[in-house]
């Protein structure tokens, strides 16, 4: 149906459900990020931001709805009228297009921050090494560690953790970037240097959804924010007039106790 | 020279001396002493009669302690160590992984497995595989074409490997499997989302990172496969032990060659012991801040603080 539309939306969520046994987490979410666009989402915690983020890049299956990412349901093959589960390996590609952060930073410990980088694009996209390296290097400079190419991560503070994570996710040059709470795990001090490299990516143009409670960040950064609670989307838009001027009670009450910290 | 010291240093208002002036006597330990005392006795009694019963046969033992069969059997010890804990780590990882699988007949077969060679005697398992000719008298695997005469198929030597190596495979997947559990979830999860694959992110990410949980037991399996060798002595592999009992049934001096495969068994498992203590300090790397100084280490600095000849006290 979204096939005659010539501009095709990055992600198309369309009443996403998901449940933990008898506990439901997401009740039927919808949602469409363009290309380019910045979504911050926020909420409680509980709310399922976390759990939604996770179903766009199939790290969790969805229980009902769908999910496109680039105008391809994720995890399904359409075939006539019934949806085939993809292999394994197909869902291994589709993920190569979408990049993801999580609040450990998760780095790889065993390996040096270049080896962390270039190891998603020998293993999955073949890549020579020389290759792999050279713009693994080019990404480091960018999130201002170009000297720490072959420093191991426990080396490294969480905030510097945090920005080769990052690198290491654009190393594999996704369309899209999932953040799922970048900043939460890390000391007050460090947060500013993981936000700065965030701002800089979406200025250059990343589409990017991101799990925060850094309001300030999605005032300032985020094209739309979008509130979460209790399974649902409570309220969105433009990322200014959600923060500074809430419609809906729980949106109000959240910012309220959110902001006053 | 302390009074002056403490009148210097404690603040004016304060009349209190500061802790130089104070003389300190260390606690007295009288249950240390005695039980010293009791161990040592003990210990010289038991010497005294290791040293002076005549049937431990020291002469013999010295003597037979470089014997060139008894070289052989070590080399056969040290054979048959190696292979089987070679195919038991092979096996251990294959079967840890399957019993981690989604798919729960890849599963019951590995638990199956462990199950089985856990739960019966190595010693059964190896006069089983050397009386597999009463079972199956031809092996043909079920494939046209192959007749395997199972008498010479399994020697003593095939036999020992099979016992062992499989029923080392059953403990090495548990080992195995508690140390793919230990890596984090969150590392699989990163390694998901780069889009590699399970079988890329198992060898890449997990199982060198399991390493530091896996080394140490292995370690320790080692030295007991080494001793679980002698076993084999039972299906007439000629091994260390079988080789002394070769020497005693000839020569009845039973004790005394006991004595030399036992020095032999402990002088290789200290080895042993050894090169794990030197391997889990290296795994311990990274874990830790700062690792604490090897004996050797410890050894040299006393020497360096302590000089040697000042202690005699011979020097002008």
């Amino acid at each position: 149906m979204t096939a005659q539309t010539t501009l095709e939306p990055m992600i198309k969520a369309d009443a996403i459900c998901k449940s933990y046994g008898s506990l439901e987490v997401l009740k039927g979410i919808d949602l469409q990020v363009a290309s380019g666009e910045v979504i911050c989402l926020i909420g409680p915690s509980g709310s399922g931001k976390s759990t939604f983020l996770r179903c766009i890049n199939h790290l969790e299956t969805v229980d009902g709805g769908r999910m496109w990412v680039d105008g391809r349901i994720v995890g399904y093959d359409l075939k006539g009228t019934k949806l085939h589960e993809q292999s394994h390996k197909d869902i291994c590609r589709q993920r190569t297009d979408i990049g993801m952060v999580f609040q450990q930073f998760n780095l790889f410990p065993h390996m040096t921050v270049v080896e962390n980088l270039i190891e998603a694009p020998r293993l999955v996209r073949k890549e020579k090494k020389s290759v792999a390296a050279e713009r693994a290097l080019r990404l480091l400079e960018k999130v201002g560690l170009g000297d720490k190419a072959g420093a191991y991560p426990r080396q490294l503070s969480g905030g510097q953790q945090q920005r080769v994570a990052i690198a290491r996710a654009l190393c594999m040059e996704p369309k899209l970037m999932l953040f799922d709470e970048p900043t939460s795990a890390l000391d007050p001090e460090l947060v500013g240097e993981v936000l700065k490299v965030m701002k800089d990516l979406a200025q250059s143009g990343m589409t990017m959804v991101v799990v925060t409670h850094e309001m300030n960040f999605a005032r300032d950064v985020a094209d739309r924010v979008i509130f979460m609670d209790g399974g649902h989307v409570v309220e969105e838009g433009p990322a200014r007039d959600v923060i500074t001027n809430p419609h809906n009670e729980r949106t109000k009450s959240f910012l309220a106790s959110v902001l006053s910290e | 020279m302390k009074e002056d010291s403490a009148t210097l240093t404690a603040p004016a208002a304060t009349a209190e001396p500061s802790g130089d002036a104070y003389t300190v006597v260390k606690a007295r330990h009288p249950g240390r002493w005695v039980s010293a005392v009791v161990i040592l006795a003990v210990a010289g009694l038991f010497l005294r009669s290791v040293l002076t019963n005549p049937h431990f046969g020291w002469d013999v033992v010295v003597l037979y302690l470089s014997e060139v069969s008894i070289g052989r059997g070590i080399l056969i010890t040290l054979e048959l160590t190696a292979i089987s804990m070679v195919i038991g780590t092979v096996l251990g990882v294959i079967f840890a992984v399957m019993r981690l699988s989604t798919n729960p007949v890849v599963r019951t077969a590995a638990f199956g497995y462990v199950n089985f060679f856990r739960g019966t005697p190595v010693l059964v398992q190896l006069l089983f595989w050397f009386n597999l000719a009463a079972l199956y008298p031809v092996i043909t695997l079920g494939i046209p074409g192959i007749h395997l005469d199972a008498n010479q198929l399994i020697t003593p030597m095939t036999a020992a490997i099979l016992g062992l190596g499989l029923n080392q495979g059953a403990y090495m997947s548990e080992i195995v499997r508690a140390g793919i559990l230990s890596v984090d979830n969150g590392q699989i999860e990163a390694a998901e989302a780069l889009g590699i694959t399970r079988m890329q992110t198992m060898r890449r990410i997990v199982l060198p990172q399991a390493m530091r949980v896996i080394i140490p037991p292995t370690g320790n399996e080692t030295i007991g496969m080494l001793k679980a060798t002698s076993l084999v002595s039972v299906i007439s592999v000629p091994e260390l032990l079988y080789s002394a009992q070769v020497i005693y049934a000839r020569t009845f001096e039973t004790i005394p060659m006991l004595i030399v495969a036992s020095l032999w068994y402990l002088l290789i498992t200290s080895v042993l012991t050894v090169g794990q203590y030197y391997l889990e300090r290296r795994y311990a790397r990274g874990n830790q801040r700062a690792l604490p100084p090897t004996p050797l280490q410890q050894l040299k600095k006393f020497f360096r603080t302590h000089d040697a000849l000042s202690l005699k006290g011979g020097r002008p």
